[in-house]
């Protein structure tokens, strides 16, 4: 017997319409000192599983079917006062987002205290000591000053570091980390999956470990579950899977995880299902304006880039403290090249981006695009023009796309404010770029909210597309999508790149992306360029120390894909 | 932080300063004071030189900045009716209309959080329907027919209250005060309810709806995921970051039922600063206007900064 034992489990959500099954007679063992992944797209029932264990389902869910067997007795869900003398006791539990899953008012000292005194029997001052053993267990300096500060005043990875010392309060037996790492920047990502090791290495907890993440997967766990649409499709130690899945659906997954080691061009798609629309680029190549542009010269150009946010605010203005997001940045982009920036979170990516788009106003230095100084936004005639020739793409479809807005009036909105067409050549504009992405004409009269992430972010190209764009800006297009949805909207992106002949600024912290995607690469690091080469020259041989890391950080995929391990 | 609270005080001079400004500009329009001061048999020369006296032939810049200048040196005129300095007589009217509006704050308040916690956790249960409807009602209605309502049932009908005035006050020198004696407690309990009634309902919807809100967040979730019990949760956790928003609505609040205690005032014929105000306005007794309405401006900053400084003290995020 294992530690944890879950057999049949069957979670249903009855909505008003029919019975949604969420999870489908799932059969999971955990044993002690074992990483037990749990893999899956959004969707899959994979977070259900981790509620349902805890007996914190989200109502109107409900456990219909299953036992779940813990320490080798059944563990009865229904009964509220076992599922709390269960939950934070025995069984933990670590979320995505650090930054949401500690309160904000209370201090770090006092959110461990608490939980130690509802789960231990213990005085304050003992609490306060095991606190203090705790920061100093999950890697966290100086735990004395550190006990009196607030979550806002941690870094994003020391902060899920305070969240797993929370989890280890009361010595629990299983812990169920749900996308522990999913939030956090590559190199912040490594040391956290190191601790979560160490842990289960030390004491023998058992984890589950839930994640869309084929890297962390096959870097971390022992064992791997892969679910589908509430089921189980293939379960096993994880390097066999790994390198010989036997399902047609976890081969097509391992397929759409990008390479850092090699360039291909397509990304092979999930095909598993089947509803994978076809992209009409022909059509869209043949009516798109062709520009003349000068060889050798190029398209976006920019020189001492820098913006300031002003970090503590004083009586008068000339007193105020300014923190330097981007300092100095200079690069061009040729016409039809794709120039990708990547960096760690909070290393002025997106801001750059901003103030290409003039969403930011620049504190020095200049943008020029095809000749005009675009970085002052007071010139209007050369903004409005500019502001038609540019289009972009934002990291989280979900908010980018006004809720209250219909998907014709959202696409129609470029042509409109630029007073592109009139009357009825709108309504057909509108139709053939929705085509052209994929999603037919009947998505017109629909509402965001009833796409999925991927149709979104299809939407929002849609919309890019609308005023016939040469310079396209891509902010993380993917990082809020599952691989395979990954895989067609970078294979979207690629085929305008080849077919209309855009130029593409293309920014990702995830270096295998790049990598597939772009002709040169720009490494940011503190609001400066550390290195710039070609893709192909930056992946082999890295020239500064930074780049190098990076790439050393970065999940290492191809050896368990490829070769089977003893 | 001192330099935040420094900049806050200035803005609210600035504040003060324009609405006192705003007040003069308007205080031309709303007739002339020597018409209710000066009898029938009145001639040309009296009405010259009263005017003189009395400075109402100068622009009302000239006026704004003259009654600024002493104001800041604590004299705030005469009043033209009773010709009675007005400090005086806004210090006897005060504590009536601060009283009144102390309890009902404390009222709408205390019964706003606990029925907004209580419906937002017991959100399908009878009676938090029943609250929210009931509550509805009452912020349906206005507020005198509330008032007259209550009179009704209370006063008339059951006479277990009365219906107008303080009841009997104890002179603390200077602080005419209510709270010491059970006639002037029971005085006080009618006209409180009728004032808070209305932002009783409204903290209490706002409390349900935030506290709804944090109740789906992560942390929350976390809290629960690690064996905290449901009391810890909901109010040491989900309250306290409901705090927030209430705290900005309640501070707006406060400042209106002091400005708006004169609806109350009148139908419980309350010997407060409201009623003060409808009679200059009836006299068009300059002075006391200006006044009075610098006390209230002065009141609504004083509590917006104080509403400022609580946020700071609850939300750390705020202290950088």
């Amino acid at each position: 017997m294992g530690l944890l034992d879950i057999t049949d489990l069957t979670v249903e959500f009855p909505t008003r319409r029919r019975l949604f099954t969420a999870v489908d007679a799932l059969n999971l063992k955990v044993n002690p000192g074992e990483i037990h992944g749990l893999v899956g797209e959004s969707g899959a029932g994979k977070s259900t599983v981790g509620a349902a264990v805890m007996g914190l389902l989200d109502p109107p869910g409900r456990i219909a079917k299953g036992n779940i067997v813990f320490k080798n007795q059944l563990v009865d869900t229904s009964d509220g006062a076992v599922m709390h003398a269960l939950r934070g006791r025995r069984i933990s539990m670590i979320f995505q987002d650090p930054l949401t899953s500690l309160n904000p008012l209370l201090t770090i000292g006092d959110q461990l205290t608490e939980t130690i005194r509802a789960n231990l029997q213990v005085s304050a001052s003992d609490a306060d000591g095991r606190a203090r053993e705790l920061l100093d267990r999950v890697g966290i300096p100086d735990p004395d000053s550190r006990l009196n500060q607030y979550p806002h005043q941690f870094s994003g990875g020391m902060r899920q570091r305070v969240v797993i010392a929370l989890a280890l309060c009361s010595e629990p037996d299983v812990i169920i980390a749900d996308e522990p790492t999913t939030a956090l920047d590559v190199a912040i990502q490594a040391q956290i999956l190191d601790l979560i090791r160490d842990v289960v290495d030390e004491r023998k907890v058992g984890v589950i470990l839930i994640t869309h993440d084929m890297g962390v997967i096959a870097n971390t766990t022992d064992r791997v579950t892969v679910m589908y649409r509430g089921k189980v499709v293939e379960t096993g130690p994880t390097a066999k899977i790994l390198s010989a899945p036997e399902h047609a659906y976890t081969q097509s997954l391992i397929a759409a995880v990008p390479r850092p080691h090699k360039k291909v061009h397509r990304f092979p798609r999930i095909n598993y299902d089947g509803d994978d629309p076809d992209f009409a680029i022909e059509d869209l190549a043949r009516d798109w304006p062709r520009y003349d542009n000068a060889p050798g010269k190029p398209l976006l150009s920019v020189r001492d880039l820098t913006k300031r946010f002003i970090e503590k605010r004083s009586l008068l203005p000339w007193g105020n403290r300014y923190f330097t997001a981007v300092d100095q940045l200079s690069f061009d982009i040729m016409p039809g090249e794709v120039l990708g920036l990547v960096g760690e979170s909070g290393s002025g990516k997106s801001t750059v981006a901003r103030m290409i788009a003039g969403l930011y106003k620049v504190d020095g230095g200049r943008v020029t695009f095809d000749g005009d100084l675009v970085s002052d936004l007071s010139n209007r005639k050369v903004q409005r023009a500019y502001r038609q020739e540019i289009q972009m793409i934002f990291q989280d479809p979900f908010s980018s796309l006004n809720p209250r807005m219909r998907v014709d009036q959202i696409v129609a909105e470029p042509l409109r404010h630029h007073r592109l067409l009139s009357g009825q050549d709108i309504p057909d504009r509108v139709g053939e770029l929705l085509e052209q992405v994929g999603l037919g004409a009947d998505a017109r009269l629909k509402y965001p909210h009833e796409f999925s992430g991927g149709q979104r972010q299809r939407i929002a190209i849609a919309r890019a597309l609308a005023t016939q764009p040469r310079f396209l800006i891509c902010d993380e297009p993917t990082s809020a999508l599952d691989v395979s949805i990954q895989a067609q909207i970078l294979n979207i992106l690629k085929d305008l790149q080849d077919h209309l002949g855009l130029t593409i600024l293309f920014i990702s912290h995830a270096l295998p992306v790049v990598r597939q995607m772009c002709d040169r690469v720009a490494v940011m690091r503190r609001g400066q360029i550390v290195e710039l080469a070609d893709s192909e020259q930056l992946f082999t041989a890295p020239k500064h120390d930074y780049t190098k890391e990076l790439l050393r950080l970065t999940p290492r995929t191809e050896n368990m894909f490829e070769k089977p391990e003893a | 932080m001192v330099t935040y609270i420094f900049r806050r005080i200035l803005q609210s001079i600035l504040v003060l300063l324009v609405v006192g400004l705003v007040a003069f500009a308007m205080f031309t329009f709303i007739g002339d004071p020597i018409d209710n001061m000066l009898g029938q048999e009145r001639t040309q020369e009296d009405i010259d030189r009263l005017r003189g006296v009395l400075g109402l032939d100068q622009p009302f810049v000239v006026q704004y900045v003259k009654f600024v200048i002493s104001a800041m040196q604590g004299n705030f005129g005469v009043s033209y009716e009773q010709g009675r300095p007005v400090a005086q007589i806004l210090a006897e009217r005060a504590p009536a209309t601060l009283e009144l509006a102390a309890v009902s704050a404390l009222f709408a308040l205390s019964l706003g959080v606990v029925l907004g916690v209580y419906t937002a956790i017991h959100r399908k249960g009878f009676v938090a329907n029943l609250v929210l409807t009931l509550s509805l009602i009452g912020v349906s209605l206005p507020t005198f027919l509330i008032g007259i309502l209550l009179i009704y049932l209370f006063s008339v009908q059951l006479d277990w209250l009365p219906s107008f005035g303080r009841g009997e006050t104890v002179d603390l020198g200077g602080w005419t005060t209510g709270f010491l004696t059970s006639s002037g407690m029971r005085a006080l309990i009618l006209p409180s309810i009728t004032l808070g009634l209305y932002q009783m309902t409204l903290i209490m919807r706002l409390v349900r709806s935030e506290m709804m809100e944090v109740m789906r967040q992560d942390y929350i979730r976390f809290a629960r995921a690690r064996g905290l019990s449901e009391r810890a949760i909901t109010f040491r956790h989900a309250l306290k970051n409901t705090m927030v928003p209430v705290i900005t609505v309640t501070g707006l609040q406060l400042g209106s039922l002091i400005a708006f205690a004169i609806i109350t005032e009148t139908v419980f014929q309350w010997p407060g600063m409201g009623l003060l105000f409808i009679n200059a306005i009836k006299f068009v007794d300059i002075p006391v206007m200006a006044a009075y309405l610098m006390l209230i401006s002065v009141m609504f900053v004083g509590i917006n900064l104080i509403v400022d400084l609580l946020y700071v003290s609850i939300d750390p995020r705020l202290r950088t």
